[in-house]
């Protein structure tokens, strides 16, 4: 399944729903692309919610990074929220478990950019 | 690989053998890269692998025919992979090779190491390894062959 991805804000927060498979060719240029939306209009505080996302591969993994890096040099915060199973084991893996800040719950999220 | 083989396998890749190894020869595209980790999951499922297994196995091949397309043919259209599938009853062995410069995969940088993290690429490799019980590379001068094995034993399954 194709990622959709949708947009919406709660306190300043631009959350991004998203809901698919995060590949190469499948979602990876999605992100990147609504990333730099985001960053391009100022927004400080992002919050990816992988709570529909069911299978990231590497290149997937790779494009989490790079929204990471790419918000922390524009001087944002993007953290995730929900990790599905799948997606959390793969981060523990990988040691990105490490690298992000992840929630559980939205409110906790939404509240911890303040 | 024969060019009649070639058009046989590409129109039906999928066998209905549980045992028979199965040769595919495809296009340098991200539709070869989704064939082949459909005929893989259908493979895994077949086996009895459980839903963590399945999804293991079938990431490992979908990464190795990424890396075969991407990164060993450079989506050349005059280049293809071949890919084979095969349940020999005490595994699941799949090869997927390519035409492109070659690998080495001791040169690869660690994607565990503090200083590459952040890095946006480099864990295909690494997931491959993580995910199957045996990983072999082998140069083919020009391109390079991923062997990988996982053993039915270990999935706690029968073949």
């Amino acid at each position: 399944m194709a990622l959709t991805i949708a947009s919406r804000e709660v306190n300043g927060v631009a959350v991004l729903d998203l809901s698919g498979r995060i590949t190469l060719g499948e979602g990876s240029v999605q992100i990147r692309d609504a990333i730099r939306n985001l960053i391009g209009k100022g927004q400080k505080s992002i919050l990816l919610n992988l709570g529909d996302v069911n299978y990231i591969d590497s290149s997937g993994l790779g494009e989490l990074v790079s929204a990471y890096t790419t918000a922390r040099n524009q001087g944002a915060a993007l953290k995730l929220l929900k990790l599905t199973k799948k997606v959390h084991d793969l981060l523990q893996l990988t040691k990105l478990y490490t690298v992000f800040d992840i929630y559980d719950d939205e409110a906790s999220a939404i509240a911890s950019f303040k | 690989m024969s060019r009649s083989v070639r058009e046989r396998t590409e129109t039906n890749p999928v066998s209905e053998s549980r045992t028979g190894r199965l040769c595919f020869s495809l296009t340098s595209t991200m539709e070869s890269v989704a064939k082949v980790e459909a005929a893989a999951e259908k493979l895994a499922a077949e086996a009895g692998l459980d839903e963590d297994e399945r999804f293991h196995v079938t990431m490992a091949v979908r990464e190795a025919a990424v890396n075969a397309v991407l990164h060993g043919n450079e989506y050349d259209p005059a280049k293809r992979i071949t890919v084979s599938f095969e349940n020999t009853g005490a595994a699941l062995v799949f090869t997927i090779a390519d035409q492109g410069k070659g690998l080495n995969p001791e040169t690869l940088p660690d994607p565990l190491a503090p200083e590459n993290l952040l890095r946006g690429t480099g864990r295909g490799i690494f997931l491959i390894r993580s995910f199957m019980d045996e990983v072999h590379f082998r140069q083919l001068h020009p391109g390079t062959e991923l062997t990988l094995v996982k053993r039915l034993a270990l999935a706690g399954k029968k073949a």
